[in-house]
């Protein structure tokens, strides 16, 4: 029996297990030595272009392609016509809807995909692009989701059969309707808002692309993509192709951020594969920037009818009754249960007497999506409603909006709690996270200052969001994609040498994987980090799972790894009694080693304990060798991260330029395994949140032309636009989750629109009688808005 | 055309349309993909190398312009196995999440700190607002430059 | 990413040579100096030569100085040199102010004021600048120079007086004493186009304006010369009153057009804000009473 002298042991820079630990993946970005998808080439590798409907509803009379042929550096062009032949002319959707792969009858967006070029090379691939004529005979397009349903608007989705109108979705509730007119009848103050979230666009700076590689003699495709859910796009195109899933590989390398972009399927891969198999050669393409922005999955455009009442001062009913624009083709993603995704949540974090909450789904002349740029499947649209309300309410009701929801939070002891559309939030102490970003605000001080600069004519703002919500789906009893459960796998295996590979279902974009799942084995087993390789993206490589979005790596993947790692150590611990010669109950734990209890001299290390496993010496009774276990991982239910979030703004008086001068931010995502990965996480959010709140949007004229087509006029914010973020915690652990985590990357999403929104109207509601205005906050609907007449987006 | 171009301290010759852009003659270059690119319209800095000790956005500059001029892009920063300040400080401030904007970044604030080696929180936002990052906020982009900044000055000062 | 047609590529050795050049190839040759205006347009196909002559070697098109009463700007002058330029900022700040938010400073070290100003973009601040400190331009042919005023220099969108076979050499600005300039620009984002932005000199002597120079960008097809604003200074002491009235002619006689930027009643609105702005910022340097 061998005594151990040296367990590793933790620093503060290099904690074993939780802790502010720098990145192991940082290494090879910081050289430039990444493997992002178009880094990659491929011996005998040609280059698909796109050519793109410039019609947002347009019939297709006819398609020539010979010019393009005719160019030397052309291999071929793939329209319709050739997909009908392979069955791949259209391919369904996460929605159960069919999406058009490429064009045949007609184009239903400006940027549809009409037909692939595939050619030596990337320019002449493009050059080979404006050798291809098609004659189009334009249509009347549906472009504001509030006419689509009109008695003579034009029908999109004529290829549907026994499809009469522009609905795609039809009415879906949740709550209780009588409850809620009961509350609004016995309510003192009602407050009604129309209220739209503009269509804006995850925007990574990696566009998406793919190299499809099939090989003729094996039957084996291989794939190189950036996706963040590969097992599952796997499935698909077996299914959509006819393919053997064994024999399809996808290999995600680095990926250039997702936020949500990278969840479809485009007809981009689907071409791409199609060439590859056709052509007996790796395929690549990767779209250009106005393609991702004008053809790839779109967020939010939810135009939104809202009520809420209070009595004796708390907030008691909500009524939301919602428009969801999900373009040419229903390609949203979310549990299937659940066509409007989680909007429901818009109960928000106060105890409602009653809700009701209604959504329909209408089809429009624009790019197929909805779901994405980090919304947790429709919560940023349901907390921007709710706090957006909120503030009317206390408008109305003339009192402070912290006071309106402090007095009507949900308390501590009433968790878990089940909320009016059906909810269960798991832990939460609101008061106390409120106070918490009060405090570091300043919240009195800056009242105070904004008091004295109004008396100057000067425009100070501060707006506050409080968010709760639901992430890390989901329980295979609710939830499933396709089909497929939301669970996700996690393999851990011990080698001899006691170091460790953990495989699992997520698929980082830059959420710090590699770096905080080791940790999490480590916190575990006692493994340190640098000994743990994570290995994810390959369907090869890594168990099935449905990847990363929706904030759901740390609760499911997480979990998974928490699980898996305590199997390990459980046999580590029958192992080690053996070693001891002592009974496995008779053992304690102390993180990295089994000792006995009362004599802790006498001890095995982790590592010895992994040699002891592979080697020819004796074993428990019955007990196989080796040191590794396999878990799938069922979430018992989401997790509830919360958070409140205060924003300061500076309005010029003249020009109504709005500017962010601070932006407090104070999560709760229960217990956090790596805080500095957390902190750039919400940063990153902070800021996307300031883009949307302020920028970012995607408009398109009367005829469905798409204005915001590249980062020209698709604006996001650069480093002048965003404050220096203050971050604040506080941390409720998640009762259900092995760790106590909840999940945080969308969090910063979910609850800075709001609060910069609201910080705008109270810098304009006294002096100017603002008491709404849509996003984005431009200077010229900012104005508009201090004249009396706020316009919406379009 | 043939085009002979000083990549990196090493002359790269090659022959090619006149049209290629610099980012493309770059990445074309074995071990040289790590200058990005992310937009059609100059906007996003993924790209930015740079030419004669000044960050451009080399996929605004045609690579036969480049001829008679020296370029330098992200992976000439670690010298014999030695990272540049500015790379160890992204690696200290958690400066970086995808990783897709940083070599441009990098290239950015190596420049900047070469003209301007102590530069405020305001410099340094205005020296990377040529670039975007969907990721960190810029936050802690500002952290490195300013970790490097110092770590600069005390190496100076043989400390 | 999006690519450009092919074309031919030739390096320019020397003025005449470009001259030479541009003339041999006619309407199918264009220039390329930054090539921040130009390159884009030829990766979305909006502009397709033929022919580009790379002028980036003329060095001797690219200076800063002070000739008589006068400064010179090559047009090879680089956005960044123009912004660092403390000799342009004494006598002529309207140029700084304006370099600090024009695109962003990577963008800055290639894009030229030739380019600038040829690009003939209405919402370019450069040409607002120059019309507002009353610029002339120099343009060179194959005959030989001719001198053209910043009020005739753009004759339409994306139009200038430079014909084929010209080159823009040089931009001339005349130096008066009791002078200092402005420029004023509102934008949706760090280094987007100005939504609207104002150029304002004024020269005071005797505590009155003997003359000003007042230009908007991004409010009518091409940069509006506020003539009649001029008249209203002119002879006048300066007072707040006066700048606003100013301001009142600037929405009255802009043209803008309604895009993503905004609504012309806005722009119109900014146009009157900026230029008061731009005119009490100028009146405040010439007076020495800028804190």
């Amino acid at each position: 029996m061998a005594t151990v002298e040296n367990l590793p042991s933790a620093t503060k820079e290099r904690p074993i297990g939780f802790g502010r630990l720098k990145r192991k993946e940082d290494a090879r970005f910081i050289r430039g030595k990444g493997t992002y998808l178009d880094d990659i080439r491929l011996p005998g590798m040609v280059h698909g272009a796109m050519l793109r409907s410039p019609f947002a509803h347009a019939r297709i009379v006819s398609i020539d392609t010979s010019r393009a042929l005719a160019h030397p550096n052309v291999a071929a062009v793939i329209t319709a016509k050739d997909l009908e032949t392979l069955g791949l002319a259209w391919m369904p959707t996460i929605s159960y809807d069919t999406q058009a792969v490429l064009a045949g009858d007609k184009v239903r967006f400006q940027g549809q995909e009409v037909a692939f070029v595939i050619a030596t090379d990337e320019y002449s691939a493009n050059d080979a692009l404006q050798l291809i004529d098609v004659e189009y005979e334009p249509l009347p397009a549906v472009v504001n989701a509030r006419k689509a349903l009109d008695s003579d608007a034009p029908l999109i989705r004529d290829d549907k059969t026994g499809q009469r109108d522009n609905l795609a979705s039809p009415t879906w509730e949740a709550g209780d309707e009588e409850a809620t007119d009961r509350a609004f009848a016995e309510a003192d103050t009602v407050v009604t808002r129309d209220i739209i979230y503009p269509r804006c666009h995850p925007a990574p700076l990696e566009t998406c692309g793919m190299i499809a590689d099939f090989n003729p003699e094996t039957g084996q495709l291989d794939i190189y993509n950036g996706n963040q859910a590969p097992h599952a796009h796997r499935t698909v195109y077996a299914h959509v192709a006819g393919l053997a899933e064994h024999m399809i590989r996808i290999q995600c390398q680095d990926i250039g951020g997702g936020f949500g972009n990278k969840v479809p399927v485009y007809p981009g891969y689907v071409c791409a594969i199609a060439g590859s198999i056709v052509a007996g050669v790796p395929v690549k393409w990767v779209e250009n920037r106005t393609e991702n922005l004008v053809s790839t999955g779109f967020a939010r455009d939810y135009v939104m009818h809202a009520e809420m009442c209070s009595k004796d001062g708390k907030i008691t009913g909500l009524r939301a009754d919602v428009i969801a624009d999900h373009g040419a083709f229903d390609s949203t993603a979310q549990p299937t249960k659940f066509p409007a995704g989680f909007f429901h949540i818009v109960c928000g974090s106060y105890d409602l007497e009653a809700s009701h909450v209604k959504v329909k789904a209408v089809y429009s002349n624009k790019a197929p999506g909805g779901v994405a740029y980090r919304c947790s499947f429709r919560v940023t649209e349901a907390v921007y409603l709710v706090e957006r309300m909120v503030d009317a309410l206390a408008l109305e009701m003339k009192v402070d909006p912290i006071d309106l929801r402090m007095r009507s939070f949900i308390a501590p002891e009433q968790f878990p709690y089940e909320t009016t559309t059906g909810w269960t939030y798991d832990s939460g102490n609101y008061a106390e996270t409120m106070r918490v970003a009060m405090e570091m605000a300043g919240y009195e001080e800056l009242r105070r200052e904004q008091a004295e600069k109004r008396a100057r004519g000067e425009l100070m703002g501060i707006g506050v969001s409080f968010f709760t919500e639901g992430v890390g789906a989901g329980p295979r009893k609710h939830m499933d994609i396709l089909g497929l459960a939301m669970n996700d796998g996690a393999d851990l295996r011990v080698h001899p040498s006691g170091k460790a590979v953990v495989s699992i279902s997520a698929q980082t974009q830059g959420q710090g994987h590699e770096t905080t799942f080791a940790q999490i084995v480590a916190e575990e087993l006692g493994i340190p980090p640098e000994d743990v390789e994570v290995r994810h993206g390959d369907t090869d490589r890594s168990p099935y799972g449905l990847g990363t979005y929706g904030s759901r790596s740390t609760p499911v993947s997480g979990g998974a790894v928490a699980v898996v790692s305590r199997k390990v150590r459980d046999k580590a611990r029958q192992i080690a009694g053996t070693m001891l010669e002592a009974s496995p109950e008779d053992l304690a734990w102390e993180k990295g080693r089994w000792y006995v209890k009362g004599d802790p001299e006498k001890g095995a290390a982790i590592e010895e304990i992994a040699a002891r496993a592979y080697s020819g010496e004796e074993m428990p009774e019955g007990m196989e060798g080796g040191l590794d276990a396999q878990v799938i991982y069922d979430p018992p239910n989401l997790t509830y991260p919360y958070g409140a979030y205060i924003a300061v703004v500076d309005i010029d008086p003249d020009t109504a330029h709005v500017s962010v001068r601070r932006f407090i931010a104070v999560d709760d995502c229960g217990v956090r395994i790596n805080p500095m990965v957390v902190d750039g996480q919400i940063h990153g959010g902070l800021a996307e949140g300031i883009g949307i709140a302020l920028m970012e949007v995607l408009t398109f004229d009367e005829e469905g032309n798409c204005l915001n087509s590249s980062f020209m006029d698709y604006l996001i914010p650069t480093a002048l636009e965003t404050p220096d973020f203050e971050l604040g915690e506080t941390v409720t652990p998640c009762p259900h989750h092995p760790l106590g985590a909840k999940g945080v990357g969308e969090s910063p999403n979910v609850g800075s629109p709001p609060a910069i929104v609201n910080a705008v109207i109270d810098a304009l509601h006294e002096t100017h009688g603002v008491d709404h205005v849509d996003m984005p906050c431009t200077p010229a609907r900012v104005w508009a808005a201090m004249q009396g007449r706020p316009e919406p987006p379009q | 055309m043939d085009v002979s171009i000083t990549v990196n301290g090493e002359q790269i010759s090659r022959e090619i349309e006149p049209r290629q852009l610099l980012v493309h003659f770059i990445r074309e270059t074995p071990g040289l993909t790590g200058t990005h690119w992310g937009c059609d319209t100059s906007n996003c800095g993924a790209c930015v190398v740079q030419m004669d000790g000044e960050p451009v956005k080399s996929c605004t500059i045609l690579a036969a312009m480049c001829e008679g001029h020296e370029i330098r892009t992200v992976e000439s920063l670690e010298v014999d196995g030695q990272l540049d300040p500015i790379q160890t400080g992204f690696h200290e401030t958690h400066a970086l999440q995808c990783g897709f904007c940083t070599p441009g970044m990098l290239m950015t604030a190596r420049a900047l700190l070469d003209e301007n080696p102590n530069p405020s929180e305001q410099e340094i936002r205005t020296a990377i607002s040529g670039g975007i990052c969907r990721c960190t906020g810029y936050k802690n982009i500002v952290a490195a430059v300013r970790w490097a900044a110092e770590h600069e000055a005390t190496a100076k000062q043989g400390v | 990413m999006q690519t450009p047609a092919a074309f031919e590529y030739e390096r320019a050795t020397s003025v005449e040579g470009a001259i030479a050049s541009l003339r041999r190839h006619g309407s199918g040759a264009r220039i390329i100096a930054g090539g921040h205006s130009l390159l884009p347009m030829m990766k979305l196909r909006l502009a397709n030569p033929e022919h580009l002559i790379d002028i980036n070697d003329l060095a001797e098109l690219s200076y800063i100085r002070e000739e008589g009463s006068e400064i010179r700007i090559g047009a090879l002058t680089r956005h960044k040199d123009l912004l660092s330029s403390d000799r342009l900022a004494e006598h002529l700040p309207v140029f700084r102010d304006a370099e600090n938010v024009i695109a962003d400073p990577v963008v800055r070290n290639r894009g030229t004021i030739g380019g600038s100003l040829c690009q003939a973009d209405a919402a370019e601040d450069l040409s607002a600048v120059c019309t507002a400190v009353k610029a002339k331009t120099v343009i060179r042919g194959a005959d030989g120079e001719r001198v053209v005023g910043m009020e005739d220099f753009h004759v339409g969108p994306f139009m200038t007086a430079v014909a084929d076979g010209e080159l823009l050499t040089e931009v001339r600005i005349p130096l008066r004493p009791g002078g200092s300039s402005a420029h004023e620009k509102v934008e949706r984002r760090a280094g987007d186009w100005a939504i609207a932005a104002a150029s304002a000199a004024v020269w005071i002597d005797g505590g009155t304006i003997v003359e000003s120079g007042v230009a908007l960008s991004a409010v009518g097809l091409t940069t509006i010369h506020l003539s009649r604003a001029e008249e209203l200074l002119r002879g006048k002491g300066p007072s707040e009153q006066l700048f606003e009235q100013a301001g009142q002619i600037a929405s009255e006689d802009c043209s803008p057009t309604a895009d993503g930027r905004g609504p012309v009643d806005y722009k119109r609105h900014l146009a009157g804000v900026l230029t008061t702005r731009a005119l009490r910022r100028a009146t405040a340097r010439a007076l020495h009473q800028e804190v």
